[in-house]
């Protein structure tokens, strides 16, 4: 049976050698992150046939959405991808400790983002301003409000469950990263967690004028 | 135009059936023709060209750009003719002439309600005249039904908190088969409605004599009538039988118990109560299936129905 | 008896355990195959249990009308989800693609495994669905009626969401093994075509399912949260759904034909023994399929109260769409011309596919035309018209490709006598059964009804019969193929005298695929260069 010459400790038995391991992990990941858009996409959609129905409404509710609260969330995931990039720009420079430092950092601005979403969302269950059969708030005029409720939920919630997962990832990362499984020469895992965590950002780049900057 | 069907179609009976059927036909002959040259050519190729032993290497054309090109255009002129052709009928088919007599169809589970524009109100039976275009307004009380006249080719969806809209002439009296197509339940097969057909002088006698219906009658005989025509058949026997419903027989002046736990006593109160909100107080070990009739029963036919029962013993 | 001797990926590794976490498509192939079986065995007892039902009319035969819409919902959400959308792919195309490409393995043999068992749990999320009240929408749980039953559909649909995602990840794989694991040398076009087809499936996988995803979501918190945005007393729109639930399903059948229509490539060659007619024709026609499948969803809703234009729109792709899977037709057809054919039970397969597709495919016409759909639309017609597609074509495809590959992934042969005499049952079974339902439904009988007038009792009687024939061809066909394993001779390396890279290596192939890797020599059909009896070198 042939062997390859170098025998490289990341390289699976399948590949030839780590640049098309590497090229087929970028690959398979794009792909993925392409499908995590079409899910999405299914929900931007009700977002554009429901505020076509109802573009009063739409405007009436945002204004009950806190646009500061918004854009800070906003500047904070924008950040933890800088920290990201960062962190993967130190792996290739062989710099663990930065590599660690950034990763928390990311880490930090995730939690920093989901601790401001979690008092945004109490601030509505205190108002009532709940999705679907479970709204109650009167201030809104406009027909349906709850519709405007129930989709910006959805949407930040299905958000909200890929920030947790982004946080597992990079919180595995750097686990692997202490225990020194990167290295100039393969850190393909925590590139592609770097790819996931920027698409994560994308999404909320989107969501965010639609959803708080409406009119 | 009449027509008298065929091995696939039942014989149509309103102005378009027959060009239904005619693209219907012109599909089916140049199926049969694609169909044949492949069945031909599998047959022929398959005993021409069987294997022979000691056969070496066989050498067959790889590719014909010039066949690719016939066998793809070709189709593509016969699919966009039959697209047309269809197109073109369907149009037809979903707008109402000016003049259509205009009846409301209500679905819900499980039966059809008709609404006729002089107030009269039938169920499971569409009663139209002969030779005149009707346009039915349809809407569902509940969940996506299906409204489907075979004999005429007609079907449109019937849809909650929405209308939409089908027509047809019909060329000949007689009655037909009304089909729900949008599965809705346990009933959905049994949402069996019949239109009915009649002559232009019929039809007037009949829409007179609907407008006053029950009149000439006893109470109670009204209430049996109205029984099976309103469909409380469907979910209720009178001779003891339990079905989706209770049986309506020796139910008046006795005591019910219900869902709660507690019981009633099932006098008038009751009864009305129970048709026109069925969800209200409802006998113990039985589904919250049962539609309102509110809206669809007036008054005297509610007094017609609570006689009826009460001389069930 | 013989046994099979020398290491190959059945044997090598030992243990149970090493079959759990393998990380060999082989042996997940296999799996994927047993467990698809399975399911198909499962959808099948419920077709029984309703052409049984449906044997008279007026009332109660077998079960009750709930029980019954309980059973054609189960019937349809098994066969489809369980069992076909992962057949071609998952079972053989896991098995065979790595070894087509001279490849070691997929790209992501660990997400393969994941993708396995995410299959295997939503399966028993479907199945015990069926334990708490099962569903009784049909398989498209249209709202408003999917919202508001009372049986279990959120644990269904969770059921679908999963398998949704074992199918995204199978497709994942597929595409960047066929970008990144060919051999040197093997350029697109010497790839054999069955793997363009995985490869445009593949590409239909990734785009189409996560919007079944989103579309079950949000059904499910619809039922949950009373979200409101398919109901109407709240705003929402019923018929939205549909167009969600459509958009990924037209696809889907595409996801379904397009494998079938690749094995139909690979046999047809074989078993005339000669080079493939229009091999870029029947290359790029997969393309234009899986691109065209994604405009016609509204096709499915003509009759739902959609505008006009839309309708007029969607017909004339619709007839478009067609076109490719024509030009695929002929150009098999054109394969037999001055070949040198035998009819090998994998041959019978691909004329019984040539001969059905093609009756399927064409009663597509008479639903695609607006006139005649309003007729036909939710009748027999259409309940017969996806059957021949879906199991006229994919499944007799997939019979063929199984009676193919059979040697190779086991290293045994079965009865072709008994092969024969199954085929022939499941030939007959099947035309009986389904041409009736084409006259049924053309004459007006409605699909999903448990009781019927009795004008159509003939008809479904005659309809039942065919089931029986069809139901014993099956019983045969498990039989002889299961005896073949314990009992079966031995079977060759390339038993068919195949030109493809997967017939270079042992019956059953090593571990690894190829003890040594495989040098390009020659195309997959280039039986014009090579005289028969020789396998590549």
């Amino acid at each position: 049976m042939e062997h390859s010459n170098k025998h490289t400790p990341h390289l699976a038995h399948h590949f030839g050698e780590m640049e098309q391991q590497r090229e087929s992990a970028k690959l398979g990941m794009w792909i993925f992150l392409l499908t995590e858009i079409l899910l999405f996409g299914g929900l931007f959609a009700a977002y554009a046939i429901y505020r076509a129905w109802n573009p009063d409404m739409f405007y009436n509710a945002h204004k009950h959405l806190n646009i500061y609260l918004g854009s800070i969330n906003t500047i904070v995931l924008i950040s933890s991808s800088v920290t990201m990039a960062l962190s993967i720009r130190s792996m290739q420079l062989n710099n663990k400790k930065r590599t660690v430092i950034f990763l928390v950092a990311t880490l930090l601005m995730a939690a920093v983002f989901l601790v401001i979403k979690y008092f945004e969302y109490h601030h509505k269950f205190e108002l009532g301003q709940l999705p679907g059969k479970y709204y109650t708030y009167t201030g809104i005029e406009g027909t349906n409000p709850h519709i405007f409720f129930s989709i910006y939920f959805m949407m930040t919630g299905l958000h909200g469950i890929h920030v947790i997962a982004g946080m597992g990832l990079i919180t595995w990362m750097l686990r692997k990263t202490m225990k020194n499984t990167f290295s100039p020469e393969y850190y393909t895992p925590l590139e592609m967690t770097g790819l996931y965590w920027h698409l994560v950002d994308m999404i909320w780049i989107f969501l965010f004028p639609l959803l708080y900057l409406v009119g | 135009m009449d027509t008298t069907g065929s091995l696939f179609l039942p014989p149509g009976h309103s102005t378009f059936s027959g060009e239904v059927d005619s693209l219907f036909h012109f599909i089916l002959y140049a199926s049969a023709v694609f169909l044949a040259i492949v069945v031909f050519g599998i047959i022929f190729f398959v005993l021409r060209y069987r294997r022979r032993p000691k056969e070496g290497v066989v050498e067959g054309p790889t590719h014909s750009t010039a066949l690719e090109i016939i066998w793809s255009v070709i189709p593509t002129i016969l699919v966009v003719i039959v697209f047309f052709w269809g197109f073109r009928l369907y149009l037809k088919m979903s707008i109402p002439p000016k003049d259509a007599l205009e009846i409301k169809v209500t679905g819900q589970k499980w039966f059809w309600t008709f609404d006729y524009p002089n107030g009269a109100n039938t169920l499971n039976e569409l009663v139209v005249p002969v030779g005149k275009p009707v346009k039915l307004l349809m809407s569902s009380r509940d969940v996506i039904h299906g409204f489907y006249i075979p004999d005429f080719r007609i079907k449109m969806d019937v849809v909650p908190n929405r209308y939409t809209i089908t027509w047809f002439e019909a060329v000949q009296t007689g009655v037909f088969n009304i089909f729900c197509t949008q599965y809705c339940g346990k009933g959905h097969s049994e949402m069996i409605a019949k239109v009915k057909v009649l002559g232009e002088r019929e039809y007037n006698d009949w829409l007179i004599s609907e407008t006053k219906a029950g009149e000439g009658m006893s109470l109670e005989d009204f209430g049996a009538k109205l029984y099976v025509s309103r469909a409380c058949v469907t979910c209720h026997s009178v001779d003891g039988t339990a079905n989706v419903g209770p049986s309506l027989k020796m139910i008046f002046g006795h005591q019910v118990k219900l869902a709660d736990g507690s019981s009633v006593s099932a006098d008038e109160n009751y009864i009305r109560e129970s048709i026109l909100n069925p969800q209200a107080r409802i006998v113990a070990g039985y589904q919250p299936v049962m539609p309102t009739f509110q809206g669809i029963l007036n008054d005297r036919e509610l007094d017609a129905l609570i006689a009826y029962i009460k001389s069930l013993k | 008896m013989e046994t099979l001797s020398e290491r190959n990926y059945l044997n090598e590794p030992w243990g149970w355990k090493s079959w759990i976490f393998t990380l060999d498509h082989k042996r997940i192939g296999v799996m994927y195959l047993i467990a698809i079986m399975a399911s198909f065995l499962l959808g099948g007892v419920f077709a029984m249990l309703i052409r049984m039902e449906l044997l008279h009319f007026g009332g109660k035969h077998l079960m009750g009308a709930q029980t019954y819409n309980q059973v054609f919902t189960l019937h349809g959400a098994i066969m489809i989800f369980l069992f076909i959308i992962p057949s071609i792919p998952a079972a053989l195309g896991n098995f065979v693609l790595p070894q087509m490409l001279g490849a070691k393995d997929v790209a992501f043999p660990r997400l393969n495994l994941a993708s396995f068992y995410i299959y295997v749990f939503g399966a028993l999320f479907a199945v015990y669905s069926m334990s708490t009240g099962a569903v009784d929408t049909g398989w498209t749980f249209y709202t408003p009626y999917s919202t508001t039953t009372n049986t279990s559909v959120i644990s269904m649909t969770l059921g679908v969401l999963i398998l949704g995602f074992s199918s995204i990840f199978t497709g994942i794989n597929f595409i960047v093994t066929v970008h990144k694991l060919r051999l040197p040398g093997m350029t697109w076009y010497k790839m054999p075509l069955f793997v363009w087809s995985l490869y445009a499936t593949a590409i239909i996988q990734v785009l189409a399912t996560p919007i079944l995803g989103i579309t079950l979501i949000l059904l499910i918190l619809e039922r949950t949260l009373g979200i409101g945005i398919f109901d109407p007393a709240m705003g929402g729109d019923p018929v939205l759904y549909q167009h969600f639930f459509w958009f990924y399903s037209h696809p889907a059948v595409y996801i379904m034909i397009l494998p079938a229509m690749g094995i139909i490539s690979e046999l047809i060659p074989v078993f005339s023994r000669r080079k493939i007619f229009g091999y870029k024709a029947i290359a790029f026609s997969s393309l234009a399929i899986a691109f065209v499948s994604f405009l016609v969803w509204g096709h499915h809703m003509f009759v739902s109260g959609q505008s006009q234009y839309a309708a007029m729109i969607f017909s004339f792709l619709t007839f478009l769409v067609a076109i490719p899977s024509g030009i695929k037709v002929f150009n098999w057809l054109a394969t037999l011309y001055k070949g040198s054919i035998t009819l090998a039970v994998p041959m019978l397969y691909s004329l019984s596919f040539l001969f059905l597709f093609t009756i399927g495919g064409l009663t597509g016409m008479f639903l695609g035309a607006l006139a005649t759909d309003v007729h036909l639309h939710d009748t027999y017609f259409v309940v017969a018209h996806f059957h021949y597609v879906m199991m006229g074509g994919t499944v007799m495809a997939f019979l063929g490709g199984l009676h193919y590959w059979w040697p190779k992934m086991w290293g045994r042969m079965y009865s072709e006598f008994w092969a024969r005499i199954s085929a022939i049952l499941v030939f007959l079974g099947f035309n009986i059964t389904f041409f009736t339902q084409f006259i049924l439904g053309a004459k007006g009988m409605p699909r999903r009804y448990y009781n019927y007038l009795d004008q159509y009792q003939p008809l479904h009687a005659y309809s039942t019969y065919g089931s029986w024939i069809l139901a014993l061809g099956f019983i045969v066909m498990a039989v002889y193929l299961i005896h073949s394993l314990v009992k079966g001779r031995r079977a060759p390396d390339n038993p068919w005298q195949s030109l493809g890279l997967e017939w270079t290596n042992s019956s059953p192939p090593p571990p690894e695929n190829f003890t040594v890797t495989p040098k390009l020599t020659h195309g997959p059909y280039d039986y014009d260069k090579i005289v028969s009896g020789g396998s590549a070198g």
